[in-house]
C-alpha cells in the first residue's frame, strides 16, 4: 500500500541560501499548467465576437460574464465593476485548480496550503485598504483599541484570523479530499489483493498489476470529493471575500 | 541507560493520542449542520415555492459551518501521516 502524502514532489535547485533551500515544486509546476490552461480558455472564448447572429462559443462567454456581474452585483454592489475579473480570475482558478486532479496522476495546486496562503494574502490586503479607505488609518488604527485598550491583541487575532480562516477551510476541504481518495484507492488495492490472490497460480501477479476492485468505487466518493467540494469551496472563498470587502467599506 | 526508544515511542504514542482528540471537533458541525437541515425543512413545509433558494442557502451555510470540523480533520491527518516523520527525523 503505497501512500505518498507528504505533500508534493520537489526538486532543489539552490541550496543553502540566506533563505533556505530553494525548490521548484510540483505545486509551482502544476499552477503554471493551470494559469495556462485558463489563458487558453479565455482566449478562445473571446475570438471573434459579433453582435448578431453568435456562435455557442460566444453565447457561453456572454453567459460565464452574465453570471459573473450578477454575482458581483449581488454580493457586492453595483458600484464596485472593478471588481468583477478579479473575482472571476479568482474563481476560474480555484475550480480549474481543484478539478485538475481528476486528470489521471495531476496533482491539485490547492492541495498544498501555499496557494490558498497567497489568495488569503491578496484578500487580507485588499480588506484593510478597503477599511483604511473607509476610516483613515488613524480611526483603522484606533479601531483596534475599542472598545478598551487591552482588547488590542484579540482584535488584532480576530482580524487575522479572518484570511486564515479562509484559506484553511478551502485548503482542509481538498486536502482531506484527496487523502481519502488516497486511502479508499490503498484500501481497494489490499482488497484485490486479497481476492484475486485465491487464483492458484498468478493470483498475486494478478492482484498487484490489475486492481479490479479499483474500478467504480472510488468515482463514487470523488464526486463528493473532488466534484462538489471543488466546485462550492471556490464559491464560498469569493462570496466571502465580497462581504467582507462590503463590510470594511461601511464598517 | 538509552531512552531514545522509550522518546520515540513517547512521541509516536502522543501523535496518537492528539490525533484521536483532534477528530472530537466532528461534534460540532454535526450538530450545527443538523439544525441548520432542520430549518431548512421546516420553512420549504411552510413555503413551498421558495424551495430551490433555500436549498441553495442551506447548502452554503453547511458548507460554512464545516470549517470547524474540517480544522479538526486535518489537524488529525497530519498528526498521522506528517508529524511522525518530522518529529522522529530530530530524535
Amino acid at each position: 500500500m503505497e501512500i505518498n502524502l507528504h505533500g508534493s514532489w520537489y526538486v532543489t535547485i539552490l541550496e543553502d541560501t540566506p533563505i533556505g533551500d530553494i525548490h521548484i515544486t510540483m505545486t509551482m509546476i502544476m499552477g503554471w499548467v493551470v494559469l495556462i490552461i485558463l489563458s487558453l480558455l479565455c482566449w478562445i472564448l473571446g475570438r471573434n465576437l459579433k453582435v448578431t447572429g453568435i456562435s455557442k462559443r460566444q453565447v457561453i462567454a456572454e453567459w460565464i460574464v452574465e453570471a459573473l456581474n450578477n454575482f458581483v452585483h449581488g454580493n457586492l454592489g453595483s458600484s464596485y465593476d472593478g471588481y468583477i475579473p478579479f473575482i472571476g480570475a479568482l474563481f476560474g482558478t480555484a475550480v480549474l485548480s481543484n478539478l485538475i486532479s481528476l486528470i489521471g496522476g495531476c496533482w491539485s495546486p490547492t492541495a498544498d496550503l501555499a496557494t490558498e496562503a497567497g489568495w488569503a494574502i491578496i484578500v487580507f490586503i485588499l480588506i484593510t485598504k478597503h477599511k483604511i479607505k473607509a476610516q483613515g488609518l488613524g480611526g483603522y488604527l484606533k479601531g483596534y483599541l475599542s472598545p478598551i485598550f487591552v482588547m488590542a491583541p484579540i482584535n488584532v487575532i480576530s482580524e487575522l484570523a479572518t484570511p486564515i480562516s479562509m484559506a484553511c477551510r478551502h485548503f482542509g476541504n481538498i486536502l482531506s479530499g484527496m487523502v481519502i481518495g488516497t486511502l479508499i484507492y490503498g484500501a481497494l488495492g489490499a482488497a484485490s489483493m486479497a481476492l484475486l490472490g485465491l487464483i492458484p497460480a498468478v493470483g498475486p501477479w494478478l492482484g498487484e498489476h490489475i486492481p479490479i476492485l479499483k474500478i467504480g468505487f472510488p468515482a463514487i466518493t470523488s464526486l463528493y470529493f473532488d466534484w462538489f467540494g471543488g466546485l462550492i469551496q471556490p464559491f464560498i472563498f469569493c462570496i466571502l471575500t465580497c462581504i467582507f470587502i462590503k463590510q470594511a467599506d461601511e464598517g | 541507560m538509552d531512552f531514545t526508544v522509550l522518546a520515540k515511542g513517547i512521541a509516536l504514542a502522543g501523535c496518537g493520542i492528539g490525533s484521536g482528540l483532534a477528530l472530537i471537533a466532528g461534534i460540532g458541525p454535526g450538530i450545527g449542520e443538523g439544525n441548520a437541515a432542520a430549518s431548512a425543512v421546516e420553512s420549504i413545509a411552510r413555503q413551498p415555492e421558495a424551495a430551490s433558494d433555500i436549498r441553495s442557502t442551506l447548502i452554503l451555510g453547511v458548507a460554512l459551518a464545516e470549517t470547524t470540523g474540517i480544522y479538526g480533520f486535518v489537524t488529525g491527518l497530519l498528526l498521522i501521516f506528517v508529524a511522525p516523520g518530522l518529529f522522529l527525523g530530530k530524535l
